[in-house]
């Protein structure tokens, strides 16, 4: 393909990846470069690159330090290894920008995004990184300030990076779903918005990420990623409407309820009645979403809703695999006081993190390291058995003051229940 | 320069923008009173208020890392049948936001015909959720959206249809950080050597200490080399899983040769019915094959086959083999069972099975 203002670098190996029925990252590039733009030498050279890495089976980015006036970091720099051969690509810095809370957005703002990116960036963005960020991705030092100007002017503001309070997440929750225990957006904004300090100016050991999902279905895969993990969840009795139960029986057959729905309750909490009504054992019930999700018409969370918080989860590095570990089993997130004491306790969660994680450990790692029961107790949160799959195995513990945590314990109920009353 | 000008523009912290500026009028009108959804296809959902009120979403596929006249031709659609509202899932597929349910059959037509598959709902295997690769990460093993591509390419026709047990949620990493997440088949780099340490290098580039600190087995130790402080690497302890590599780039870890990937099958992020799971090794040693990686298709296509032929409805790839066992799943992929399968890590012996329950 003839280009007037450079030479087209040949990528027989990527254009293998423009055939085939699935949209080409390929092809989409290929357009950059032949759009006769500021930005088309540029991702030629990127092509080069990429085309380069594809024979040698290697990267050639570095990192360095590049920022905007005002922050320490969510900027991610790219140097280019290979700048004397691709030299119109040696820098490729990606700017990580927030998105509204569940990534909702008009045209007209995408446009407006473009626009920006066609002037000072590379006309490439990826929609949305791991972390949740839109990626700016392939600008120059240069640019990298009045990019984020006008981004920042259009109201958005850039993301985490580094060790660092990190970009959230939020699933779509009560914007369009049925599941939806409590305002996602609205605890992930007033979170986040809080803490913005520790995101902007990096200084925690290392990153720290919340992440909200209305229930357990968890659809932003919070438990497994996320150091702070806020899961929509109830705690009365689910909610059944026994006339669309008995459609649901009428279309699919009692035998496929009764091994889709009834046999595959993991606490075995259901009973399909012989009139086709369905009993739930809500005691037993562990709200694992099985049935609901087979079920939707018919079967719903109760309204004492709420959420439970996790915290530690993470993946290998350094000392293996973590989930988070339950250590509020319910919290109420209805009234604006709930949602205050959300925001204080992550904030009590983070400071605790500052001041006690070592240099690149993650918080589960920490609690790993110190053991749940000084976690708690540094939180002032009281143990419970939901935090944990089955009380301590290995006799191996000093245990002096057994009784009198017994009676601490049974004190601090008893206080609990006479308040209530 | 006037001082004005010369003046820095210091940011404004907004932090997450307010979601309700963007979001579909019907969503804001029925925020948090949804009732119940369906999918009339697959690639549509529609969800139903308690208001009465209707929104249709159709899901389409996406490059995730797209170009702005890509991005511009589905704001052109949002404009022309869904009132200029979109969204995206964690999943890179973009959802347009549909107030009128006739808008649903010429939308699918306009999308399809521009090359963007609707898809990605309910008993599908949904776009694949990745990382950078090549094409902008400084420690990567391998590519990530060429290999998402070409797997995508395979598994085209899982994505427009429902025609799985359940939901099938796939990820690639490009290093052993594993940034792309659980999966029920995750595919990731995993290295076979120890670093190449450029000595030359060591003692300018990286914070010695901070990389032995680093490795999760103590193999790395400062180390006087040529007289020039650098680090050496216990070759009997070390796992090659490249966390050295990060702070210190002159330990590289990939090789033409050496970086291989592994796939990896079971991870589950929700809580319906089992526990959320991590993923267990099925296999590794497999080539980086650019520009189409065909030896790690064929083995996701196995998995996916023998998954979609003998699970049962409802199972997840984890509940399926949880079902069925390990050993069965192995014969199923025809895959032979080694040392390397069985955990050596912490804990590794609560992953034994101290018990006679075996199936035979």
């Amino acid at each position: 393909m003839a280009n007037k203002d450079f030479d087209v670098r040949p990528t027989p190996l990527l254009d293998e990846l423009e055939s085939g029925p699935w949209p080409s990252f390929v092809t989409g590039l290929k357009r950059l470069r032949d759009a006769g733009k500021r930005y088309s030498p540029m991702i030629n050279d990127l092509l080069g690159q990429l085309e380069h890495s594809y024979e040698e089976r290697l990267g050639f980015w570095k990192g360095g330090t590049i920022t905007v006036i005002g922050y320490g970091g969510g900027i991610i720099p790219r140097f280019s290894e290979v700048a004397d051969k691709f030299p119109e690509s040696s820098e490729f810095h990606t700017l990580r920008v927030m998105p509204p809370a569940g990534m909702h957005y008009t045209t007209d703002i995408l446009r407006k995004m473009c626009d920006i990116w066609e002037e000072y960036g590379s006309g490439l963005i990826a929609f949305h990184g791991q972390s949740g960020d839109i990626m700016f991705q392939g600008v120059s030092s240069e640019n990298v300030q009045p990019a984020f100007d006008a981004l920042n002017e259009l109201g958005f503001d850039l993301g985490g990076a580094g060790p660092a309070l990190r970009t959230s997440m939020s699933c779509v929750g009560h914007a369009r779903c049925e599941m939806s225990c409590y305002d996602e957006a609205k605890a992930l904004r007033l979170i986040i918005n809080e803490y913005l300090d520790e995101m902007h100016r990096p200084a925690l050991p290392y990153k720290f990420k919340f992440k909200f999902s209305g229930c357990p279905n968890d659809c932003v895969n919070a438990i497994h990623r996320a150091d702070f993990a806020v899961i929509g969840t109830w705690r009365d009795d689910m909610k059944v409407d026994q006339e669309k139960v008995r459609e649901y029986v009428a279309e699919l057959g009692r035998d496929y309820i009764q091994e889709h729905v009834v046999d595959m309750c993991p606490t075995r909490s259901l009973k399909l009645n012989e009139d086709d009504t369905l009993s739930v054992d809500n005691k037993s019930c562990v709200r694992c979403m099985h049935c609901l999700n087979v079920m939707n018409k018919a079967l719903k969370p109760g309204d004492d809703r709420g959420a439970v918080i996790l915290i530690g989860g993470k993946r290998t590095l350094k000392i293996g695999d973590l989930m988070g570990t339950v250590i509020k089993p319910f919290v109420k997130l209805e009234t604006e006081e709930d949602f205050e004491e959300l925001v204080e306790f992550a904030g009590e969660v983070i400071d605790f993190f500052a001041e006690n994680a070592l240099e690149h450990e993650r918080i589960g790692e920490t609690i790993d390291r110190i053991g749940l029961p000084a976690f708690l107790e540094a939180m002032g949160v009281d143990p419970d058995p939901n935090m944990v799959l089955h009380p301590r195995q290995v006799s191996f513990v000093r245990t002096d003051d057994f009784q009198e945590e017994l009676e601490r314990m049974r004190a601090k109920k008893a206080g609990k229940k006479e308040a209530a009353e | 320069m006037s001082e004005a000008a010369a003046k820095p523009r210091m940011p404004d912290e907004v932090g997450v923008p307010d979601p309700f500026q963007y979001m579909h009028p019907i969503m804001k009108k029925n925020y948090g009173k949804w009732d119940y959804h369906f999918r009339p296809r697959p690639g549509v959902l529609c969800h139903v208020a308690l208001s009465g009120d209707k929104i249709w979403t159709v899901r389409a596929g996406t490059q995730r890392q797209m170009d702005v006249f890509t991005i511009r031709k589905l704001c052109d659609l949002a404009d022309k049948y869904a009132d200029g509202h979109v969204r995206f899932t964690t999943r890179s597929n973009i959802e347009f936001l549909l107030a009128d349910e006739k808008n649903v059959d010429p939308l699918i037509e306009e999308l399809e015909k521009e090359g963007f598959p609707v898809g990605g709902t309910g008993n599908s295997v949904s776009m694949i959720s990745h990382t950078q690769g090549w094409l902008h990460c400084d420690i990567p093993g391998t590519d990530a959206s060429g290999v998402v591509k070409s797997l995508m390419d395979l598994m085209y026709e899982e994505f427009v249809n429902e025609e799985m047990p359940n939901r099938v949620r796939i990820t690639t990493s490009c290093c052993q950080i594993n940034c792309g997440g659980q999966g029920d088949i995750a595919i990731n780099v995993q290295y076979t050597k120890p670093p190449r340490i450029n000595h030359e290098l060591v003692a300018n580039v990286c914070e010695r200490p901070a990389v032995v600190a680093r490795c999760p087995v103590a193999a790395i130790r400062p180390a006087l080399v040529n007289g020039k402080p650098s680090l050496e690497v216990d070759e009997k302890k070390c796992v090659c899983c490249g966390a050295c590599y990060a702070p210190c780039p002159p330990m590289q870890i990939n090789g033409k040769e050496e970086t291989r990937i592994a796939v990896w099958v079971g991870g589950k992020h929700s809580n319906a019915r089992s526990k959320p799971r991590f993923h267990k090794l099925v296999v590794a040693g497999l080539p980086n094959n650019p520009p189409r990686w065909p030896e790690v298709g064929e083995v996701v296509m196995k998995i996916l086959r023998a998954y979609k032929e003998n699970a049962k409805d409802w199972e997840r790839m984890a509940d399926w083999i949880e079902r069925i066992g390990w050993p069965r799943f192995f014969e199923l992929i025809d895959v032979p069972f080694v040392k390397h399968h069985i955990d050596t890590w912490t804990y590794a012996r609560l992953t034994h099975n101290h018990s006679t329950h075996i199936q035979y």
